[in-house]
């Protein structure tokens, strides 16, 4: 099966999933993205003009502000037209398929493609489906891959820990929901991080979590011993149906990352969140706001991640 | 008409013959085996030279899509696929719209499908009104109509009690009662088998549990009220294995399973390709090699298509999203094959999951050409490769996860009630 992300040389052709991502290409960037950092912080100009004269469409099929908007901010800083389509309110409601959604677009001259969607797979299907001058990114697709967020995520920490092949690393909360975990570890693990730990209960966790290569706990206490770095996942309300999970109250009694659950983790831990958070049921402000956090410059460092990936992309042949 | 059918290999599983004999039909039977009658004379010669000559093949699974989806499929255009897969009976879930469910609906059925000369259509009956699970059919009236068994087909029939008297009831007269098992709880929402593959690709998920816990409430019932049960596309090892213990302890149950999974595994989903979004779902290596191992050891009795045509903007969309199902009777014959070469099964037992068996599964009098049995013949190249070509099937349904592989064997012709009904 040929990877659908790369194109015949190798290069990044679209950002689907950072599974079977080849680590050259997530180092690449990386890399880049480091440079953007300077960029942003070191000089006045924010702005570079990589993507000029380029259509960058955002096309959310499902609600978001804050990846949106980052994706928004990361193609303007670039230099890029952006159009922003929030689609769970307009076509697909009238009966117009997914696919004809896109060829519409394709036909507005579309050069990239932001796709966030409800359902697994759908960043793949349109990747397949559009012409081998457009390229798709996705923003985050059903309970499968969220790979952008999880590239900053990595941004961060080799900002802060420098090297992945040294680390303990637990991710905390609903993975069997969340399109970031499944993204997170399998970065994680091909960037060469020899101990990723899940922590939830067994509602919480895929049936198959530990093929994935990660280490299962169900015990805050345990897991969180001697880690470098803690990500944690935001929990939805709607688990409280459905019989997952009996309240808020009794998760966060038992699964919420508070000060005195920290110090089970190495003293120099970061803590990181995809947001939006829920304070007070998987974190605790004390340590949402502490000295650990490091969840607003994962925001900042996120832009940069944007703006290298679709710079790659734009590049590529 | 008269046709003689000459130097061909016969294989019929039912008779145990494997030899190069001719085949005589006249007046829409079988006439004669090996040597002609006296003072007879063909209409027709076909000259089976290279080809192994069989009972026509029984689908016992095949979704013709009327009344109600004719936008999927018609019954003209399912038919010639069943004539170019060399199926000759086949029985259709009762999941039409509206479901097989009054007597008139059967009968319109059962005429048109007459009216076209194809395949001879056994309809399964809507086992409760609208396939709801809550008020009994007039079995008596739709078997008299034409239907052969009972099933909810992929609907589930959650009230276990209505479920118990559907039985006795159906025991009471003989019928037959077929049932795919699946909990309805436990399979909601899920798209894909419960394994690591859902597990990394993030799709909702069904478990064994889902088909073994059905197959449990299933195979008690059938106990208690004598039903002739019959378990449809089993799926799983423990489903198997269940399978295997009920009739080792003499109960009288049966089995099918469908072509795609006797091939495919979960793993084969890749990248969300939405062919291999399948009811029910590709389980993991292991249940394949598990059901794999229920056919050479008899626990599967047959083998079917579980031929399903989708339309292409059905298919189009994201796996969870995308309907489940694959267009198939084009393709049994050489998946039979396939499984035979790879597992070393002989011919004829091989075939026998696709004609006798079968039939048996139905009670109708086909699958074999016994003298004096109905004229229903398939021919084929056992030795003819060719690529599988969407467009080029005659099923209206063209999404199949086979899409692109190398088949090896092709019905060359087709006969039905002594006449040939197909020719490549």
């Amino acid at each position: 099966m040929n990877n659908p992300q790369l194109n015949s040389n190798g290069e990044l052709q679209h950002l689907l999933t950072t599974e079977g991502l080849p680590v050259r290409i997530m180092r690449d960037i990386l890399d880049k993205a480091a440079e953007f950092v300077s960029v942003a912080e070191e000089h006045e100009i924010k702005k570079v003009p990589l993507l000029q004269g380029k259509s960058v469409f955002n096309i959310f099929f499902e609600n978001s502000t804050r990846t949106r908007t980052t994706f928004e901010i990361a193609a303007k800083r670039l230099s890029a037209d952006v159009v922003n389509l929030n689609i769970g309110s307009s076509s697909t409601s009238k009966g117009e398929t997914l696919l004809d959604t896109v060829d519409n677009l394709c036909a507005m001259h579309a050069d990239m493609f932001i796709v966030r969607h409800s359902s697994g797979g759908a960043a793949h299907l349109i990747a397949k489906h559009v012409a081998p001058n457009i390229h798709v990114i996705n923003a985050g697709d059903g309970r499968h891959a969220h790979p952008t967020q999880a590239l900053l995520d990595m941004f961060t920490i080799r900002h802060y820990k420098k090297e992945f092949h040294n680390l303990r690393v637990a991710i905390v909360g609903d993975v069997m929901h969340s399109r970031v975990a499944r993204s997170q570890i399998h970065a994680l693990t091909t960037l060469g991080v020899p101990e990723v730990r899940v922590i939830a209960p067994k509602t919480l966790l895929p049936t198959h979590v530990e093929k994935m290569g990660v280490q299962v706990y169900h015990d805050m206490a345990q897991g969180l011993k001697d880690v470098d770095v803690v990500m944690m996942l935001r929990l939805q309300n709607e688990r409280m149906q459905g019989a997952l999970l009996p309240s808020a109250q009794e998760y966060f009694k038992n699964y919420g990352l508070t000060t005195e659950r920290l110090a089970q983790a190495r003293s120099d831990a970061i803590v990181m969140h995809p947001g939006p958070m829920n304070r007070g049921v998987e974190i605790d402000s004390s340590v949402a706001d502490g000295a650990h956090s490091v969840i607003l410059p994962q925001v900042t460092f996120g832009i940069a991640v944007r703006m290298a990936v679709m710079s790659m992309l734009a590049g590529a042949k | 008409m008269n046709i003689h059918i000459k130097n061909g290999r016969l294989i019929d599983p039912s008779n145990k013959i494997d030899s190069k004999q001719d085949v005589f039909i006249a007046n829409k039977h079988i006439l004669a085996i090996g040597k002609a009658p006296q003072n007879f004379a063909a209409d027709q010669v076909i000259d089976a030279t290279g080809l192994i000559v069989i009972p026509g093949l029984v689908d016992v699974a095949a979704r013709l899509r009327e009344p109600g989806y004719e936008y999927k499929a018609t019954l003209e255009s399912e038919m010639e696929a069943a004539m170019a897969g060399g199926v000759t009976s086949l029985s259709c879930p009762p999941d039409t719209d509206p479901p097989l469910d009054e007597p008139g609906l059967v009968e319109m059925l059962k005429h048109r499908a007459r009216s076209l000369n194809q395949a001879r259509v056994f309809p399964v009956g809507a086992l409760t009104y609208g396939l709801k699970g809550a008020e009994l059919t007039e079995m008596i009236e739709l078997t008299d109509a034409g239907c052969k068994a009972f099933s909810q087909a992929d609907a589930t029939l959650n009230d276990t009690r209505v479920l118990m008297r559907a039985m006795q009831y159906a025991a009471t007269f003989g019928y037959r009662v077929w049932l795919r098992p699946q909990d309805a709880f436990l399979a909601k929402d899920g798209v894909a088998h419960d394994g690591e593959v859902a597990t990394r690709l993030g799709l909702p998920a069904i478990p064994v549990v889902a088909e073994t816990i059905a197959l449990s409430t299933m195979l008690q019932l059938a106990r208690e009220t004598g039903v002739k049960l019959h378990v449809c596309r089993i799926s799983s090892a423990e489903g198997v294995e269940m399978v295997r213990a009920a009739k080792q302890s003499g109960l009288s149950v049966t089995c099918d399973v469908s072509m795609n999974h006797v091939h495919l595994s979960e793993m084969d989903i890749g990248y969300f390709d939405s062919n291999f979004r399948l009811s029910p779902p590709l389980r993991s290596l292991r249940d394949r090699a598990a059901l794999r191992a229920g056919l050479l050891d008899g626990t599967i009795d047959a083998i079917c298509s579980n031929h399903s045509p989708v339309d292409d903007d059905a298919k189009q969309l994201p796996f969870g999203e995308a309907e489940a199902g694959a267009t198939g009777m084009e393709l049994l014959l050489p998946l039979v094959l396939k499984w035979a070469a790879e597992e070393n099964v002989s011919m004829p037992d091989a075939l026998a999951h696709i004609t006798i068996n079968p039939a048996q599964l139905l009670g109708v009098k086909m699958g074999h050409l016994s003298v004096g049995a109905h004229a229903d013949v398939c021919m084929f190249d056992p030795e003819f490769t060719w690529k599988v070509e969407p467009s080029a099937l005659k099923s209206q349904g063209k999404n199949t996860p086979f899409n692109g592989y190398t088949m090896q064997g092709r019905v060359r012709h087709t006969i039905v009630e002594g006449k040939v009904a197909y020719s490549l």
